[in-house]
C-alpha cells in the first residue's frame, strides 16, 4: 500500500497542537504505518518537496511569512486542515487585534517592564506584521477544520484515521472542544 | 391532554404552554440562548427556530396547539441552528481558551450540541469596551451575545434595572445604567440573578475563577441538553 503524504506547519501558534499529535504516544507508529511525512518541525524539512495529500496548519497568520507559507501549503496539499484554535479563530495571538500595531510594538519594545536600549526591532530579515492576526480561512480555502486548544490527542486519531480511510472526518461531540 | 407533533413524536401539553416549555417536559431538547424559563420569553436569538406548514416560528414563544404537525430536528433547521450560532461566534471576540467560562459556557455547549466545528464566516474582531470597574462583577462585551437575559433577570428576579441594550443591529451593545456608564456605582452585586443567568463569559462573579477545572465543569462533564431538561423537568414537578 502507498502511504499517503503529510506535511505539516506551525504559524502563529504554540506548537501545542503539534506536542499533542505527538500525544497519540504508541499509535504514532501506527500512523507511521499509514503516512510519510513531507515538510513538517517534525523532521526539520522547510520546504514541501511534492504535492502531498495532507497539510496539518497550526496557528494563525500574524505576518507576511504566514501567509507565503500558507499559500505554499495551499498549492500543494490536496486537502487542507486548520488544526487548533488558532488556525481556526485567530486564537490568542488574535487578541492583539483591537489594539493597534504601533501600541503593541511600542508596549513590548519601549514601555514595557525591565527593557534596556528600547527600540523596535527592525532588521530586513524579520517578517513584516499584519495589522490583525487572522485565521486561516480568511486568507485560503480550508477543507477541514479540527477545533481545540489543542485538539487531544483522540481528536487527532480519531479525524486523521477517518479522513486516510477516505471517510467523513467530522468529530463526535464528546470530542469537539474549543478550550 | 391535548397533543401536538414534534418532528414524529407525540407531545402532550397543558393549554397555554409554548411549543419551547411542552417540548422540554417531555424530555424533547429544542436548542436555545434568548430563553429561560424564569424569565418573559424574548424570541431574539432564534436558534429554537421550527417550522409549521413550512414557516418558521420561534418556539419559545408559538403556543402549542391540538394536532400541529411541528418540524424541529430537519437538516435545513440544524443547518440554520448551526449557522446562527457561527454568527454569534464571528460576531463578537470568542477566546475559549482563556475564558474563565469555558466548559460552563451555553453559547458553547451549544456550539458542541450542534455540532459546529469551524466559524465559516469571517470574524469581524470588534473592539468593545470591557468594565472591570466592579469589585465584584466584570463586564466583557467581546463575549456578550445581547439575549438579554440579564436585562429582563435584573428587573425581574433582581428587583433592580441595571442593563439595557443600546444602539441598533451590528453596533448594538449592553449599557449599564449608572452615572458613569460603569458597574462601579451601579446597583449589581456578584449574587444577582443577573449575574448569574448570563449564558456567556460577559457577566462574572469574580474571585471565584478556575474553582473547578477546565476540562471538568458542568458541559465538559455532561451535554447541555440533558442539564437542562433535568432542570426544566423539576422546576416543573415543584411548580405543578
Ligand atoms: S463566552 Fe463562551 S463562547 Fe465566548 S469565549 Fe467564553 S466560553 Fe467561549
Ligand atoms: S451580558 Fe450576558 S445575559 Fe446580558 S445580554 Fe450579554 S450575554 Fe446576555
Ligand atoms: S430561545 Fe427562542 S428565540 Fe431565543
Amino acid at each position: 500500500m502507498t502511504k499517503a503524504t503529510v506535511a505539516t506547519c506551525s504559524l502563529a501558534g504554540c506548537f501545542g497542537c503539534h506536542m499533542s499529535l505527538l500525544d497519540i504516544d504508541e499509535k504514532l507508529l501506527d500512523l507511521l504505518q499509514l503516512v510519510e511525512f513531507d515538510r513538517s518541525p517534525i523532521n526539520d524539512i522547510k520546504h514541501i518537496s511534492r504535492p502531498v495529500d495532507v497539510g496539518l496548519v497550526e496557528g494563525g497568520v500574524c505576518n507576511a511569512e504566514n501567509v507565503h507559507v500558507l499559500q505554499e501549503f495551499r498549492r500543494m496539499c490536496k486537502v487542507l486542515v486548520a488544526v487548533g484554535e488558532c488556525a481556526n479563530t485567530g486564537g490568542v495571538p488574535s487578541m492583539r487585534n483591537g489594539v493597534s500595531l504601533k501600541r503593541c510594538l511600542e508596549q513590548s519594545f519601549i514601555r514595557g517592564l525591565g527593557i534596556e536600549g528600547a527600540q523596535i526591532p527592525d532588521d530586513p530579515e524579520l517578517p513584516l506584521l499584519l495589522n490583525r492576526v487572522r485565521p486561516l480561512h480568511h486568507i485560503v480555502k480550508v477543507d477541514y477544520f479540527l477545533p481545540g486548544c489543542p485538539p487531544s490527542a483522540d481528536a487527532f486519531w480519531r479525524f486523521l484515521t477517518e479522513l486516510l480511510a477516505g471517510r467523513d472526518p467530522a468529530l463526535p461531540r464528546e470530542l469537539i472542544r474549543f478550550d | 391532554m391535548p397533543t401536538f407533533y414534534l418532528d414524529d413524536s407525540e407531545i402532550p401539553f397543558t393549554d397555554g404552554e409554548t411549543i419551547l416549555e411542552a417540548a422540554m417536559s417531555a424530555g424533547r431538547y429544542i436548542p436555545h440562548l434568548c430563553w429561560r424559563p424564569e424569565l418573559e420569553p424574548h424570541s431574539s436569538c432564534r436558534l429554537c427556530t421550527v417550522t409549521i406548514n413550512g414557516r418558521p416560528f420561534s418556539s419559545c414563544t408559538q403556543p402549542a396547539l391540538k394536532g400541529q404537525k411541528v418540524e424541529c430536528d430537519t437538516p435545513a433547521l440544524l443547518a440554520m441552528r448551526r449557522a446562527v450560532i457561527q454568527m454569534l461566534f464571528v460576531e463578537g471576540n470568542h477566546h475559549c481558551p482563556c475564558c474563565e467560562k469555558s466548559g460552563a459556557c451555553k453559547l458553547q455547549a451549544t456550539a458542541y450540541l450542534l455540532g459546529m466545528q469551524d466559524s465559516h464566516f469571517h470574524h469581524r474582531f470588534p473592539v468593545r469596551m470591557r468594565d472591570l470597574s466592579h469589585e465584584g462583577v466584570s463586564l466583557d462585551r467581546d463575549r456578550c451575545i445581547r439575549c438579554e437575559i440579564c436585562v429582563r433577570a435584573s428587573r425581574a428576579l433582581d428587583g433592580k434595572n441595571v442593563f439595557a441594550i443600546h444602539g441598533r443591529g451590528i453596533e448594538s451593545n449592553l449599557a449599564v445604567n449608572s452615572p458613569s456608564g460603569l458597574l462601579k456605582g451601579s446597583a449589581i452585586s456578584p449574587d444577582d440573578a443577573a449575574v448569574r443567568l448570563c449564558p456567556t463569559g460577559a457577566l462574572i462573579a469574580k474571585g471565584r475563577g478556575f474553582e473547578s477545572p477546565i476540562g471538568l465543569r458542568a458541559y465538559d462533564r455532561e451535554p447541555l441538553s440533558s442539564i437542562e431538561l433535568r432542570e426544566y423537568q423539576a422546576r416543573r414537578a415543584v411548580h405543578d
